[in-house]
């Protein structure tokens, strides 16, 4: 099957989005959750189950404990409590585990084992997913029904002292609290020393219910020397007199108070052999977690195997012990012994309203659930509960009652392990048969690509993809089945929940079979270019050229920028790879254009040639243009006439200057927007403008840069859409002033601000009428076939329409990006890849790094947080979801896509080369799917990684959107290739 | 081309590598606390006074470039000036470059400016020695088959790897270690020095290597 490289490339790339949404599917699995979004103080807790009636017992019981000190110790491992150092440097610890009033536990962390979400499985008993992160986008505060927010809404009175993590997921929580930081790892004296010195005063005045301490100090110690430092006894025996100290005054006031007190003792995450954490492995996941109450029973416990339990065990214990509803998306079960002392009634009543939780939230998740045993246990348990309580209100006091009890309570307690073994196995694990899929999908289509860089590269616009045979083959359909019952197989016997099994079977055997049916073709086309090796050999020797600098730059950049991407800090710093690329472009392109006027006259005769050619064919070009597009103003027409006595002069100062402008202007655009983690907190140019003092300024600038967009894109439109677009932008004025942003100089700023709806529909109505135009014009091109220049005029048409929209969307202190976007289009355009002669392959990848870098200008980063979600609501009265995404992500990706838009009129317009924008197309496609490849194996490969969730994560999620977009531009693309394929 | 042109330029390049060495060296005998990364400007200024030194006197004592003709006093001390004047220029020029690659504009003006000069000693002064103020020569010695001696080749090969080496040394400024040579612009002059050595130690054996491939014009 024959099929022009444009179209090979676009449905590779359709087909690879299949690929990577499938990875993505399986990497960011669905969180169990409910549906209810947490309303305190609304809904009423379940009553007690009752049989034949209904029980008197409806309010929440009592709290347990008057006063909860929760003392969070970052990074404390369990064998620092229950091991030999605990002995050693912890005494009064090990003195409260082995003999005191406690109850001690080995608590797991769920990877990633990294401070903030553990905090998040702390306090909200869920296994926190990275979905949440894009839920709550732009917000750190943790908006999960949580402990903290229940003891909020039942006033209690909370202070705080540590990790400042605490105050930005719980603002306004705390009456009190002191947040220290944990950027600087190298202090661990101060920076526990700030959460001790507010302690003695604290501790003695006693007006709060809450007090959370968490310490940082053994982490840091941890970062800096490892797990065996003799630092660590230190810092031990210092929490081990803290503690002392909490518990001594708590025993006193209680014993003003006579009510009991819960101190607990905990770490949120371990630390491994080397002293770091963020993986999975026992040392990192292993956490002591000690409760201390005079309510519980001395008991002498085993202290060198204390009972395993969840980490997200202790929100619902918190829960109960303070007299709060459980939060409602914790999968954790009550830890039982805390509640052991406690009359049978109230323990039935306490494990009842926890089983109902899991139930519900089982019900919420699972649509099968009522075949789960663990609900079928709560059931019964439930049935078994109202009995007694029955038998209980009836004041029959017997050994029987007791017996019943006993057996209802080791019902609930079972049903409790089950459901929440259910519930957490549901989100804890990556889904790793789906990724697998996912990523064997993408490969192949990067192996298919790669195979097919030569013959593209060769000059050849057509493209034989072995399509029909292998599909028709045997090996097709014996690799199918194979894949099926590999498919049945772990769909089977796999205990987690999976993407692809919960599939119809339909679209899963779909997946099989592209996955077979590319493999398939990967295979033949194999094949096939080793028997055409000996003839591509003799090819390849034949032009024997090597590289240019300009290709070997582009090369190794592209090639350097997908390796870079393993690191944390470069994906944090992308704009800096970018700009660093752009420049170097920029200086190789200066060298080529000097080389080209200056060594050329001696011993290249062929390079001045093309300059001297381009220069010639340069001139028509223009002359054409202005008479063709019948310029008004009859002064531009005579100054054409004039241009070729210019021409020899000035021509080559332009060629030789133009790359140090473009440079010039990569730099004050790199000063507009300080982007990334580094360098967000430097001062900048836009928040300069963006400050209120400055709005004159910003007015200014706004309508300078609205005037150079106009000069720019006008002089390719046809009259009618340059009347159209002048209105529109002076449209995007209006919009910007309505919501009053900008200054009209006419205009006192004492002006009402309205949300600029009809001002912002006024553009859009322009935006369409241009994209028609332009369409129209294309189609025109293609169904008459005639007129080469329509073709040109209407994708330029559309361009235009897309710079209209993108400076309605961009915010008034982005606009010079634009405006600086055209011109360096223009500037290279003109005078450096007409007059060179570059390739379309070299062009194109150009655009795509220009593109990119303008990504970055405009203030975008790697972090989710710096997405402009306002774009989404311009000229929208409510929030309406399919055109608000639309905006925000055209809006986001601006830079890209006008490059892009950029780049097929370019070279359509070169009416020399028929088969370059498809060449172009499959180079795009090439350039814009290697780095989401190579990204979706790294990321596999570093899943536990301490940044996996805040820096690997959002830039899977930019990389996916990108590709998307490449593959709608790459359907462009083909689109207006195909145009032109008809017409020749 | 013989075996002991190669030689010499061999000596005279691990000459060059002993001046970077020395400058590491001998301004601990005389300072306190000295080291690279903590005093990194005055070990510019040594090194960049070094390096040109030893450029000089190779200059002055091995002159591979006899120039047949006597010259006047007058002649010479113009070109001595046009010498001075082009390297000041070059310094300039590579700080506008380095600006416009993202280097900030008003603060660390003095670390970039050095940064300038460093490089522009590693790459322009031995220009300058061995092409003299000469903008044809220097254009045909870096334009493609345009070199015409050992000295050439060996100057085209140290110059390009001292610019590789600084462009190479930008990378490691992003990166998080919080390592003290991270700062700006010092990884970027150790990366000038490193591409410098390596460009004088590996541009004898590569020549000797290529020896029969080599052709020069003989002018």
């Amino acid at each position: 099957m024959r099929l022009g490289s444009g179209a090979f490339a676009a449905s590779c790339v359709a087909i690879e989005v299949i690929g990577v949404a499938i990875f993505i599917r399986g990497f960011f699995p669905a969180p169990v959750r409910s549906a209810a979004r947490p309303e305190p103080g609304v809904e009423t807790p379940a009553p007690e189950p009752i049989a034949g009636a209904s029980s008197n017992w409806t309010k929440l019981p009592s709290p347990l404990f008057n006063k909860v000190v929760i003392m969070l110790i970052d990074a404390l491992r369990d064998d620092f409590v229950f091991g030999s150092k605990g002995v050693k440097y912890m005494p009064y610890t090990t003195y409260l585990v082995e003999k005191g009033a406690s109850h001690s536990f080995v608590a797991e962390a769920k990877p990633p084992t990294v401070t903030m979400p553990r905090i998040k499985a702390l306090m909200t008993g869920s296994v926190p997913g990275f979905v949440d992160v894009i839920r709550n986008l732009n917000s750190p505060v943790l908006l999960e029904d949580n402990v903290i927010r229940q003891a909020k809404a039942a006033g209690k009175r909370m202070i705080f002292y540590g990790d400042e993590t605490w105050l930005k997921l719980f603002p306004k929580h705390f009456v009190e609290y002191d947040g220290t930081t944990s950027f600087f790892v190298s202090d661990y004296i101060e920076v526990d020393n700030n959460v001790t010195r507010h302690l003695d005063k604290v501790l003695k005045r006693g007006d709060w219910d809450v007090l959370i301490l968490h310490y940082l100090g053994l982490d840091h110690i941890g970062h800096i020397s490892g797990p065996n430092s003799p630092l660590i006894g230190h810092k031990l025996s210092e929490m081990d007199s803290i503690l002392m100290k909490i518990h001594t005054s708590l025993l006193s006031k209680e014993r003003e108070t006579l009510s009991p007190s819960l101190l607990v003792v905990c770490g949120d995450h371990g630390m491994s052999e080397t002293g770091s954490h963020g993986a999975s492995s026992t040392e990192e996941v292993s956490t002591p977690l000690i409760l201390v109450s005079s309510a519980f029973e001395r008991k002498p416990g085993d202290i060198r195997h204390p009972k395993h339990v969840q980490q997200t065990d202790l929100a619902a214990t918190l829960a109960i012990g303070l007299g709060l509803p459980i939060p409602k998306d914790s999968v954790g079960h009550l830890l039982f012994p805390v509640i052991e002392g406690k009359p049978m009634r109230e323990q039935l009543r306490f494990l009842h309203l926890n089983t109902l939780q899991l139930s519900k939230l089982l019900q919420e998740n699972v649509p099968s659930y009522e075949k789960d045993p663990g609900f079928e246990q709560f059931k019964m348990a439930e049935r078994l509960h109202g009995n007694w309580v029955k038998l209980h209100l009836e004041e029959n006091h017997s050994d029987i009652l007791l017996g019943l009890g006993t057996k209802v309570l080791r019902q609930y307690l079972g049903a409790l392990k089950t459901l929440s073994l259910s519930l957490s196995t549901q989100v804890a694990h990556y889904d790793i048969y789906s990724m697998a899929v996912g990523t064997i999908v993408v490969l192949e289509v990067l192996t298919l690509f790669l195979l097919s860089t030569p013959h593209v590269l060769c000059r050849k616009a057509e493209l034989d993809v072995p399509l029909l045979s292998p599909v028709f083959s045997l090996l097709f359909y014996l690799i199918f089945l194979v894949l099926s019952a590999i498919h049945v197989l772990v769909c089977t016997s796999s205990e987690s929940s999976c993407y692809l099994c919960s599939l119809p079977w339909l679209a899963a055997g779909g997946v099989m079979a592209l996955v077979s049916a590319l493999l398939c073709v990967v295979l033949s086309a194999l094949i096939r270019m080793v028997v055409d090796g000996t003839l591509l050999k003799k090819r390849a020797a034949h032009p024997g050229s090597g590289w240019s600098e300009v290709g070997l730059l582009l090369l190794l950049g592209t090639v350097g920028h997908v390796l870079s991407l393993g690191a944390s800090s470069f994906v944090e710093e992308e704009h800096q790879t970018w700009y660093f690329l752009v420049s170097t472009l920029c200086l190789v392109l200066s060298q080529e254009t000097c080389r080209s006027c200056f060594v050329g006259d001696e011993c290249e005769p062929q390079h001045r040639f093309h300059v001297k050619q381009g220069c010639v064919d340069m001139l028509p070009g223009t002359w054409q243009d202005s008479a063709s597009y019948n310029t008004p103003e009859p002064g531009r027409t005579g100054k054409t006439v004039s241009l070729p006595e210019a021409q020899g002069s000035c021509k080559w100062w332009a060629v030789l200057a133009s790359p140090w402008l473009v440079l010039i202007c990569c730099r004050l655009l790199r000063s507009l927007n300080q982007t990334g983690v580094q360098g967000a907190h430097r001062p900048d140019f836009s928040h300069w403008l963006t400050s209120s003092d400055h709005k004159v300024q910003l007015s200014g600038l706004a309508a300078l840069s609205l005037i150079v967009i106009f000069m720019l894109v006008q002089k390719g439109c046809s009259p009618v859409s340059k009347a159209a677009l002048a209105l529109g932008l002076l449209g995007v004025f209006c919009y910007r002033a309505a919501i009053g942003i900008v200054l009209f100089p006419w205009q006192p700023d004492n002006k009402v601000i309205s949300k600029g709806i009809i001002e912002a529909r006024f553009v859009y109505v322009f935006v369409l009428g241009i994209l028609f135009t332009g369409t129209k014009d294309l189609l025109k091109a293609q169904v008459i076939a005639t007129d080469y220049r329509t073709k040109t005029i209407g994708l330029w048409e559309i361009h235009s329409g897309l710079v209209l929209l993108a400076a309605l969307l961009l915010r008034p202190h982005n606009l010079p990006v634009l405006a600086f976007s055209l011109l360096i289009q223009t500037i290279m355009s003109k005078f450096i890849w007409k007059p060179l002669r570059s390739d379309a392959a070299e062009i194109t990848v150009m655009h795509y790094w220009f593109g990119q870098a303008f990504f970055y200008f405009q203030g975008n980063s790697n972090n989710i947080a710096t997405i402009d979600i306002s774009a989404g609501f311009v000229g929208l009265d409510t929030y309406m979801e399919v055109p608000a995404t639309f905006l925000t992500v055209f809006g986001t990706y601006v830079g890209p896509v006008l490059w892009a838009s950029h780049l097929v009129h370019f070279l359509s317009s070169e009416a020399n080369n028929g088969s370059a924008l498809s060449r172009a197309c499959f180079c795009y496609a090439l350039i814009g799917s290697v780095p989401v490849a190579t990204y979706i194996v790294m990321v596999t490969s570093l899943r536990y990684h301490l940044f996996i969730w805040s820096v690997f994560s959002p830039k899977l999620l930019y990389e996916g959107m990108h590709l998307l977009i490449t593959a709608a531009l790459c359907a462009v693309f083909t689109a207006t290739s195909h145009t032109r394929h008809t017409r020749a | 081309m013989k075996d002991t042109d190669i030689k010499r330029l061999l000596y005279s390049n691990l000459l060059c590598v002993f001046s970077v060495f020395l400058s590491v060296f001998i301004p601990s005998l005389f300072l306190d606390n000295f080291s690279i990364l903590e005093t990194h400007l005055t070990w510019l200024c040594t090194c960049s006074t070094s390096v040109t030194g030893v450029n000089l006197l190779l200059h002055l004592v091995v002159k591979p470039n006899v120039s047949s003709r006597r010259s006047s006093l007058s002649h010479k001390v113009s070109r001595v000036l046009k010498c001075c004047i082009y390297f000041l220029l070059s310094c300039f020029f590579l700080h506008i470059i380095f600006v416009l690659y993202g280097a900030p504009l008003i603060e660390l003006v003095l670390e970039t400016f050095l940064f300038a000069v460093i490089l522009s000693t590693f790459t322009t002064v031995p220009c300058l020695c061995l092409l003299g103020p000469n903008l044809k020569a220097w254009l045909r010695v870096f334009s493609r088959n345009g070199v015409t001696s050992i000295w050439e080749n060996s100057l085209q090969i140290t110059t390009i790897s001292s610019f590789i080496g600084a462009w190479l040394g930008a990378f490691p400024i992003p990166l998080d270690w919080e390592r003290p040579w991270q700062v700006w612009p010092i990884s970027c002059t150790l990366g000038a020095t490193f591409g410098y050595v390596a460009g004088l130690v590996s541009s004898p054996l590569w020549i000797y290597w290529n020896r029969k491939q080599l052709t020069y014009k003989s002018n």
